[in-house]
């Protein structure tokens, strides 16, 4: 299963490295794109299929509020050392209108409603690390991260 | 061909068969919510076993559509989440909420012949009250 699943991602972004993808988001198809790179890059370093989907899932939210809030923007995956053990890096960038009222937007934004809140406190707990800087008119910058257990 | 629907007895099969953009996911709603009208059907099974994320709008969009063909008189089941879909489902926060899930097709099956066929099941347990 995880064998189709992977030749999925036909879709080949940059890649400037082998442990750092862009993907550019500005559909719903960049969506896909860009959590199918997230899980490969996972599985590569060796996160279990569980780490590894909640890292998909996280991108595939961030991926969303992209396309949803902004139209475009890319989603920078990459690798980090934390004290011996590798992390996942997941950086959502855009230049969208930005988050007025950021502590509202994390605190407040169940994704169980649906499209409206912007589900970032579910992709908080999906993660070991989430920051957000966010300025009105400038754009949203979320950068999350998931150590290997 | 992502998602293929197939009919049998009352009841109309979805199985996805790749990754679904959030357009896939919207017409398969739309696509289901229709053909439970085409064929009378009474219930309908969606397979996600090939579904490796869902995410808020696929789950919205799944709850959307149950309700929608709950509307038209047929009940809907949601069959093979995989236990780290489920696992990545709950630490995101979102609910299927109202929406029966089962193990696998033939859970979904028997939910279904339970659900919907009451009566059926009556006269076969009990054939001498009917007459």
């Amino acid at each position: 299963m995880m064998v189709s699943r992977g030749a999925e991602a036909a879709k080949s972004p940059t890649r400037p490295a082998d442990q750092e993808i862009t993907v550019p988001i500005a559909s719903d198809l960049d969506i896909v794109t860009a959590r199918q790179w997230g899980r490969t890059l996972a599985v590569r370093l060796g996160y279990s299929p569980t780490e590894a989907t909640l890292i998909a899932t996280a991108i595939s939210e961030l991926a969303r509020n992209i396309v949803l809030y902004a139209k475009r923007g890319e989603i920078w995956l990459s690798v980090q050392n934390g004290s011996g053990r590798p992390g996942v890096v997941v950086v959502a960038r855009d230049d969208g209108p930005g988050i007025a009222d950021v502590p509202q937007a994390i605190a407040g934004g169940h994704s169980t409603s649906g499209g409206l809140g912007l589900g970032l406190s579910g992709v908080r707990r999906l993660m070991d690390e989430f920051e957000i800087i966010s300025e009105p008119r400038k754009g949203t910058t979320v950068t999350i991260k998931r150590w290997k257990r | 061909m992502k998602v293929s629907i197939l009919k049998q007895r009352d009841y109309l099969i979805a199985s996805i068969q790749a990754a679904l953009t959030d357009e896939d996911l919207k017409h398969l709603r739309d696509a289901l919510v229709t053909q439970v009208g085409e064929y009378r059907s009474r219930g309908v099974i969606i397979d996600v076993t090939a579904l490796d994320v869902m995410d808020s709008f696929a789950v919205r969009t799944l709850r959307d559509l149950a309700h929608m063909t709950r509307l038209r008189g047929a009940e809907t089941v949601i069959v093979g989440i995989q236990p780290e879909v489920a696992f990545a489902m709950t630490q995101l926060g979102v609910r299927l909420e109202g929406v029966t899930a089962a193990l696998d097709l033939e859970g979904g099956l028997a939910h279904l012949d339970h659900q919907t066929k009451p009566s059926a099941r009556r006269a076969i347990s009990n054939p001498g009250r009917r007459a």
